[in-house]
C-alpha cells in the first residue's frame, strides 16, 4: 500500500475535517522533528505540513521565524528535510505537504525540486511566495510529477482572482484566514465564513484554511464554517519548542488529539 | 549581445519583468494592492493636476533642479575626462531619496491611505518618508536594522524629530535586509489601510519601475544640463548601487542612447575575496528576493546570505531587478570598490571640492581611480553624487580612531 495522495486523503474523510499540523523541519533537530512526525500521525493528523527554514520567511509571523531561525542555525537545509521525509513518509502512512519558499525551489530548480519531492514520496507542496501568475511552470510540473502545487487564497484576494485560482489549484485551496502573517491569535476574522462559503461557491475541491488558527475550538468553528481541512501550525511548533525534551512528544501527540477530538 | 531592442523593448512588459527578472513574488495577500498600485500609479502619474502637484514641490519644497557641478579640481587631479557632479545631496534631506518619497507619498494621498510604513538602511529614504509624511500629516513607522540604527544615529534622531516611529529590527544581521522583510510583513498585516513606501528599485512590480520613473528626474536634468553646459551628453554616467534608486535614476534618461556608458558600482566590503562584501551584480546569481527575481546573494542551497559593508545604503544581498537585465543584455557595467576605497574617495573629495559625500557615494568616487585612465580628455564623466555624509561622521570617526 502506497501513501494515499492528497485527493484521496479527503475522499476517505468525506465529511469529517481534515486536520493538518504543521511543523518547522529541524527545530530543534531533524531526528526530533522525524519523531514528532510519526507522533502526529499517530494522534490523529490527517496530513503533515513539514516547513523548510528559510533566510528570509516574508509570510511567517514571530514564532515560524524563530523556528526556522533555529533550525538554519543547526545548519538544515531543504536537501537534509528531502532525505528525512523519504526514509519516514512509509511509517507515517499520511501525505506529506512541504512548506518552502520560492528561492530554495529556484536553487535546486524547479524540475529537479519535483522530481525529488516525487521520489521522496511527498505529495504536494506549499510556496507562500508564489502567487498564480508565477506559479504557471511549476504548476505544470506538479501535474506532470504527481505533486500537488496548493494556491493560497486570502482575505484580500477579489471574487475574479479567486475563481482563476480555484481553477488552478491542485490538491487542496489554501484559505488563509487573516490579512497577516502566521502566528497565533486570540480570535478567528469575521469575514472567515464567508470567504469559506465564497470559496465553495466555486469549486467542489478541498478547501482547508490556515494561519492563525491555534486551539481545537478554532479548529471546531472553522470546520462547522465548511472548511474541508484545518491547518495549525505556530501553535504547533511553539509547543515543541517550549516543552521540555522528556516531555515534547508526549504534549504534542496530547495536543494533536485534542485538536482531532474536536474535529470528530 | 547588446542589440538596439534594449532601446525599444518596454522596460518593464506588462507583467512587470524587465527579460526574466522583476515580477510579483509575494504572498498571495499582498497581489490586489500591487494590482491596484499599479492601475493607480499609470493612472494618476498621467494626470495634469498630479503632474503640476509634485513638480511645484520639487521645485520650492526639494529645491530642484539640483546643480551638475563641474568638479573642477577633482578633474586636475585625474588630468583626464572632465568629471561634473548631479549634485542631489544638495536636496531637502540631504540625499536622491526624496525624489521618490514625495512621489508616492502623493499617491498615497489619492488612494486614501492615511498610514505611510518604510524601509531604510542608511537611514535616508527613512528620514526622506518621515520627512514627506510630515509635511502632509500622515502616521510613518520606518522600519531599521538594529545594526544600522547604531551605525546612523543621527538619521534615527532625525526620523524621530519628524514624528516618526522607528521600529528596530534585530533579524539576521539588523540591516537592510532585516528591515525590508519586516516591513513587508507589516504591509501584509496592514494592506488595507497602509502604503509601503519602498525606497529602491526593488521589490515587487510596480516598485521597480515607479521608483525608477521618480528617480528619472535625475538624467532627465543632466540632459538639459549637459546640453546647456558643454553643448552635448555625457561619455559615462557613474552610481553606486545598491538596490540602485540613484543609479537608475540617473541612467533611465539614457539607456536608448547606446553611445553613453553607464557604471555602476556596488560594494566590495572587506574584499570580494572575503565572501564579506555587498557586491550582488559581480558575485551573485539568479533567485528571488523581497518580491522580485534578480541577481541574489545566497549559498548553494538558496538560502539568502547576508551582506557587508560598511555604508549602510549598500550592505544589501539583492539588487534592483532592472540592473540585472542591463547588466546581462551587457547595456550597463558593474564594478565594486572596497569600504577602505570609498573611505580614500571619501577624503579626497572633501579635500579637493570641500563636498563631503555619504559612505555610499563615496564608492561611486573611488572608481574613478579605475576608470579616469582608460578615458581621452575629450570625454566628459557625471557621477550622480546622491548624498551627503554628514550621516557618516560617527562611521569615520570611529573608523579614524580604530585604524
Amino acid at each position: 500500500m502506497g501513501i494515499p495522495s492528497i485527493q484521496e486523503t479527503f475522499d476517505r474523510l468525506g465529511h469529517k475535517p481534515a486536520l493538518i499540523p504543521f511543523l518547522t523541519a529541524g527545530d530543534p533537530d531533524l531526528v526530533t522533528t522525524g519523531a514528532a512526525l510519526l507522533t502526529l500521525a499517530r494522534h490523529g493528523a490527517d496530513i503533515l505540513e513539514v516547513g523548510v527554514p528559510y533566510a528570509d520567511p516574508l509570510a511567517d509571523g514571530p514564532v515560524i521565524q524563530a523556528a526556522a531561525t533555529r533550525a538554519r542555525q543547526r545548519g538544515t537545509t531543504l536537501s537534509q528535510v528531502l532525505e528525512l521525509l523519504a526514509g519516514l513518509i512509509p511509517a507515517l502512512g499520511v501525505p506529506v505537504v512541504l512548506f518552502s519558499y520560492y528561492n530554495p525551489v529556484l536553487a535546486m530548480g524547479a524540475e529537479n525540486f519535483m522530481a525529488r519531492l516525487h521520489q521522496a514520496g511527498v505529495k504536494g507542496v506549499v510556496i507562500p511566495d508564489l502567487p498564480l501568475e508565477e506559479a504557471g511552470p511549476l504548476l505544470t510540473l506538479g501535474a506532470a510529477y504527481g505533486v500537488d502545487v496548493i494556491l493560497l487564497i486570502a482575505p484580500t484576494s477579489p471574487p475574479d482572482r479567486i475563481a482563476r485560482i480555484v481553477q488552478a489549484a491542485q490538491g487542496f485551496v489554501y484559505v488563509v484566514s487573516l490579512t497577516g502573517t502566521t502566528g497565533v491569535q486570540q480570535q478567528l476574522a469575521t469575514n472567515l465564513p464567508q470567504m469559506i462559503q465564497q470559496v465553495r461557491a466555486l469549486t467542489t475541491k478541498p478547501i482547508a484554511v490556515g494561519f492563525g488558527i491555534s486551539t481545537p475550538a478554532q479548529a471546531r468553528q472553522v470546520a462547522d464554517w465548511g472548511a474541508n481541512g484545518v491547518i495549525v501550525g505556530s501553535a504547533c511548533v511553539q509547543l515543541l519548542a517550549q516543552t521540555p525534551e522528556p516531555e515534547r512528544l508526549a504534549r504534542l501527540g496530547e495536543f494533536c488529539q485534542q485538536l482531532r477530538d474536536a474535529l470528530g | 549581445m547588446l542589440t538596439a531592442d534594449v532601446a525599444l523593448e518596454l522596460r518593464p512588459d506588462p507583467r512587470g519583468r524587465f527579460g526574466v527578472y522583476g515580477g510579483q513574488y509575494v504572498p498571495e495577500t499582498l497581489m490586489q494592492a500591487l494590482v491596484e498600485l499599479t492601475e493607480v500609479y499609470h493612472r494618476i502619474t498621467q494626470e495634469p493636476a498630479f503632474k503640476a502637484e509634485l513638480q511645484d514641490l520639487l521645485t520650492h519644497y526639494v529645491g530642484r533642479a539640483t546643480p551638475l557641478y563641474f568638479a573642477e579640481r577633482l578633474t586636475q587631479h585625474y588630468a583626464s575626462a572632465r568629471v561634473y557632479l548631479k549634485r542631489e545631496d544638495l536636496n531637502h534631506t540631504g540625499a536622491h531619496k526624496i525624489n521618490n518619497a514625495l512621489g508616492q507619498v502623493l499617491l498615497a494621498r489619492r488612494m486614501g491611505k492615511r498610514r505611510i510604513i518604510a524601509e531604510t538602511g542608511a537611514g535616508q529614504h527613512g528620514v526622506a518618508t518621515a520627512t514627506v509624511c510630515a509635511r502632509f500629516g500622515l502616521d510613518c513607522t520606518v522600519y531599521m536594522g538594529t545594526e544600522d540604527m547604531a551605525r546612523q544615529k543621527l538619521n534615527v534622531y532625525r526620523m524621530q524629530l519628524l514624528g516618526a516611529r522607528v521600529e528596530p529590527v534585530q533579524a539576521g544581521n539588523g540591516t537592510l535586509k532585516d528591515a525590508t522583510s519586516q516591513a513587508i510583513r507589516d504591509w501584509v498585516t496592514n494592506v488595507e489601510t497602509t502604503h509601503y513606501i519602498l525606497g529602491s528599485v526593488a521589490g515587487p512590480h510596480p516598485y521597480p519601475m515607479m521608483v525608477r520613473d521618480f528617480q528619472a528626474v535625475i538624467g532627465q536634468e543632466t540632459r538639459a544640463q549637459a546640453l546647456a553646459q558643454w553643448g552635448g551628453t555625457p561619455d559615462v554616467l557613474l552610481a553606486c548601487v545598491g538596490g540602485g534608486s540613484n543609479a537608475m535614476g540617473l541612467f533611465h534618461e539614457f539607456v536608448p542612447d547606446l553611445a553613453v556608458r553607464l557604471i555602476g558600482i556596488e560594494a566590495a566590503g572587506a574584499g570580494v575575496a572575503t565572501g564579506r562584501h555587498a557586491a550582488t551584480l559581480t558575485q551573485g546569481r539568479q533567485g528571488v528576493l523581497h518580491g522580485a527575481m534578480s541577481y541574489l546573494l545566497q549559498d548553494n542551497e538558496g538560502q539568502v546570505l547576508e551582506a557587508h559593508s560598511i555604508s549602510a545604503g549598500l550592505d544589501y544581498p539583492g539588487v534592483g531587478p532592472e540592473h540585472s537585465y542591463l547588466k546581462d543584455c551587457g547595456r550597463a557595467e558593474y564594478y565594486s570598490v572596497t569600504d577602505e576605497e570609498a573611505l580614500v574617495a571619501l577624503k579626497l573629495l572633501s579635500r579637493l571640492e570641500g563636498i563631503i559625500p555619504a559612505l555610499e557615494t563615496a564608492h561611486a568616487f573611488a572608481y574613478l581611480e579605475t576608470l579616469m585612465p582608460q578615458l581621452p580628455s575629450t570625454q566628459t564623466v557625471v557621477i550622480n553624487c546622491s548624498g551627503r555624509g554628514d550621516k557618516d561622521l560617527f562611521t569615520l570617526a570611529e573608523r579614524e580612531q580604530g585604524l
